[in-house]
């Protein structure tokens, strides 16, 4: 599946406590851990679908996109 | 995205909740809805009892009320009476809601006050350390059940209905959009609503049972739940071992908060 | 205009908390205090106020504390067993600071007890009943008219400190009917919690103002804040910070403290001249007058020093009084609860003795007197 070019995932560090459900969830693999936290691995994949954001049980992803363009 | 911001208290983040506890996905579906509702934020006060769902209430920029042990209804119902514009809201958790608060539970919805109760059931209580709760399945361990719950469990949703409330419903934290549409339509409701959410617990139940990971848990809920609109076409025997989400019970019973202004306006007319 | 009536203790609570300015009772029956109920479940709904009858003793406690946080005055009444039961939560409203009334009318117990018989039994109860330090308010009236007048400074109270304040009433009181002369409503005083002047950004719901007692402003007028039964700082949050939890603590107890004078209310009858002291409050001390009469008609010098308030205790009085005169009786339904207070404040400087009953028969004039003419020839 094609990403959407305008996407952005901004993840809060201080905030993310490593449950993985956003890894674990993300439908194109965009995600992935790092020293416990999650970050973007591969933002060309996201199709800003947001499940990721609606699941971080912790407030700590933020999707931004262009909205006009989905 | 969502603006979460507007609603929340950001100095007191992050979460207290443990690493993969749902209560945060529970409480972000409960921001979403309100807002889609377009309640004011001035007009909606949270109530909660004592437990690890209990703690929400910090969190939520509204008029916020972290009570005692059980009685998180009992506040709600002084504060609803008393000041029926307001859109109450109850934040409770098995334990909270169901064994020492069970009999605030069940009369609250036999008078139909208009409150929304969640009850976040974890099938444990898991801020004192795991201990068993009237919700932990059978043979399931706890602290205080090292050899396994022998015990009956509750089945909260049922209990609502049989007690009369309006509106009842059942989520999960995995089924997180249909989560949200719930809570929506238990706010909305006039009368007593409930949306019990399944939010496993990793800490404390998942560890001691041996349930996995969280993702484990919540792929149970994916592979394991049904909704009740497939439910009712399906036979008894299908439906065992699998659990039914969705609404549960929507009917129209008159609201104790109107029926008492009613009152008020009779007495005043002195019929 | 006064007016003049013929009334129950429990017509008179009813009545004086509406007088008072309650809107909101959340009670469950239980005896000898369910008429207060049943008279407010008929009034309240006429003077646009709210009536519940709660599944439990724990939920009107609840109830009452829910209502009084969106601005109503608030009120429940019981007797013993129920008084048991709404404990923990007086507790949170001493700590979270939310104005309201507990009428506990006194029957004997301990348990179930003596559901249709009087005592003094609670006294203590009311002062350590809720787990942790604290202070607590509490009257005892001795007449139907005084219920009337302390139900209406017992909101008074409660609204001035944020504080649940205790009313204790006992079976006797409750169901005795007297003749009561009302006082003009013109001139009765009523006290409504302070609400703050600053805008909602600027508001600190526990602040540390001069007097001690923050401005509370009611749920769902714009300010939006926090409020639990945990320790917390002057935002209303959680705090384990043992500066603010210590500092948190002494406020609760100096704004009690602090105002003691303003709060704690005798009646000295017949003291100056007195040989004898009697204390006494509630019911008994209504026999004790009776008795103070008989003995001074045969020439015993005996005067009373009444407690209206129980809670702070009456100690600067006691303590001046047992100054003066050498021997006290205290006289009160029960094992002697208040006379160890007494004994505490005397310092030695009184003998005290007990005159007590707790057997549901009321203190008569004729027991106390014969109890002090006993003591006469000793």
């Amino acid at each position: 599946m094609a990403g959407k070019s305008n996407v952005k995932i901004h993840i809060k560090t201080e905030w993310c406590k490593g449950c993985v459900i956003c890894v674990e969830y993300c439908p194109t693999d965009v995600l992935a851990m790092r020293n416990g936290k999650a970050y973007v691995k591969d933002i060309t994949k996201c199709t800003a679908c947001e499940l990721c954001e609606i699941r971080c049980p912790d407030f700590a992803i933020t999707v931004l996109y262009d909205k006009s363009e989905k | 995205m969502f603006e979460y911001e507007k609603y929340i208290r950001k100095n007191k983040f992050p979460l207290v909740w443990c690493s993969g506890c749902g209560d945060g996905i529970v409480l972000k579906a409960l921001l979403r809805a309100i807002d889609s509702i377009g309640l004011e934020k001035e007009n909606v006060c949270m109530v909660s009892g004592i437990g690890c769902s209990s703690r929400l209430t910090g969190y939520v920029d509204c008029n916020t009320l972290h009570t005692t042990h059980g009685r998180a209804i009992t506040f709600a119902t002084g504060i609803k009476m008393a000041k029926p514009e307001l859109n109450v809201i109850v934040i409770t958790g098995d334990g909270d809601a169901t064994a020492i608060g069970g009999n605030h539970y069940i009369h609250a919805a036999r008078r139909n006050i208009d409150l929304t109760v969640i009850i976040f059931n974890n099938f444990i209580y898991g801020m004192t350390g795991g201990q068993v709760s009237p919700t932990t399945p059978v043979g399931m361990l706890a602290s205080t059940a090292p050899f396994g719950n022998m015990e009956n469990t509750f089945n909260i949703s049922g209990l609502a209905q049989a007690a009369g409330a309006s509106f009842v419903a059942r989520g999960t934290v995995y089924h997180t959009v249909m989560l949200e549409k719930l809570i929506k339509k238990a706010i909305l409701k006039n009368g007593f609503s409930v949306v019990e959410v399944l939010s496993p617990c990793p800490t404390a139940f998942g560890r001691r049972n041996k349930s996995g990971t969280i993702i484990d848990m919540m792929n149970e809920q994916k592979d394991n739940c049904v909704t009740s609109a497939r439910a009712e076409r399906m036979s008894e025997r299908e439906l065992e071992g699998k659990t039914v989400i969705g609404e549960l019970v929507n009917i129209d019973r008159p609201e104790c908060s109107k029926q008492y202004r009613k009152l008020i306006e009779r007495c005043r007319s002195g019929l | 205009m006064n007016v003049i009536r013929v009334m129950t203790g429990n017509e008179a609570c009813a009545e004086g908390a509406l007088a008072a300015g309650l809107s909101f009772f959340a009670g469950y029956p239980i005896t000898p205090s369910s008429e207060i109920a049943e008279e407010l479940a008929e009034l309240l709904p006429c003077a646009e106020g709210v009536f519940i009858q709660m599944e439990d003793e724990l939920a009107s406690i609840g109830a009452v504390i829910g209502a009084s946080l969106t601005g109503a005055k608030a009120m429940t009444a019981t007797s013993g067993p129920g008084f048991s039961l709404m404990q923990e939560n007086i507790g949170y409203a001493i700590m979270a600071e939310v104005p309201c009334v507990i009428v506990n009318v006194m029957r004997g117990g301990p348990s179930t007890g003596l559901p249709t018989l009087p005592s003094q039994g609670d006294v203590m109860q009311a002062r350590w009943g809720t787990h942790g330090d604290h202070q607590i308010i509490a009257l005892a009236p001795y007449s139907v008219i005084e219920i009337f007048d302390l139900t209406i400074r017992a909101f008074n109270l409660a609204e001035k400190y944020r504080t649940p304040v205790i009313l204790l009433l006992d079976e006797i009181l409750a169901h005795v009917s007297e003749k009561v002369v009302l006082s003009d409503t013109a001139v009765r005083v009523i006290i409504d919690r302070i609400i703050p002047q600053e805008a909602p950004e600027a508001y600190l719901p526990y602040r540390y103002t001069q007097n001690l007692i923050p401005p509370m402003a009611p749920f769902g007028s714009g300010y939006r804040y926090h409020v639990t039964g945990l320790a917390h700082d002057e935002t209303g949050f959680p705090t384990n910070d043992p500066v603010e939890i210590e500092k948190l603590l002494f406020r609760l107890q100096d704004k009690i403290i602090r105002n003691r004078d303003d709060i704690v209310q005798v009646e000295e009858f017949l003291l100056e001249d007195a040989e004898i002291g009697i204390i006494s409050y509630g019911s008994s001390a209504r026999s004790c007058r009776h008795a103070i009469r008989q003995l001074r008609a045969q020439g015993v010098r005996v005067g009373m020093l009444r407690l209206i308030t129980i809670w702070p205790f009456a100690n600067v009085k006691v303590e001046k009084w047992t100054k003066n005169i050498g021997k006290w009786y205290v006289v009160e339904m029960n094992m002697g609860q208040i006379a160890r207070e007494v004994e505490a404040a005397a310092h030695g400087d009184a003998t005290i003795f007990g005159i007590r009953q707790i057997n549901g028969e009321p203190i008569n004039p004729e027991f106390i007197c014969q109890k002090i003419k006993d003591g006469l020839n000793v």
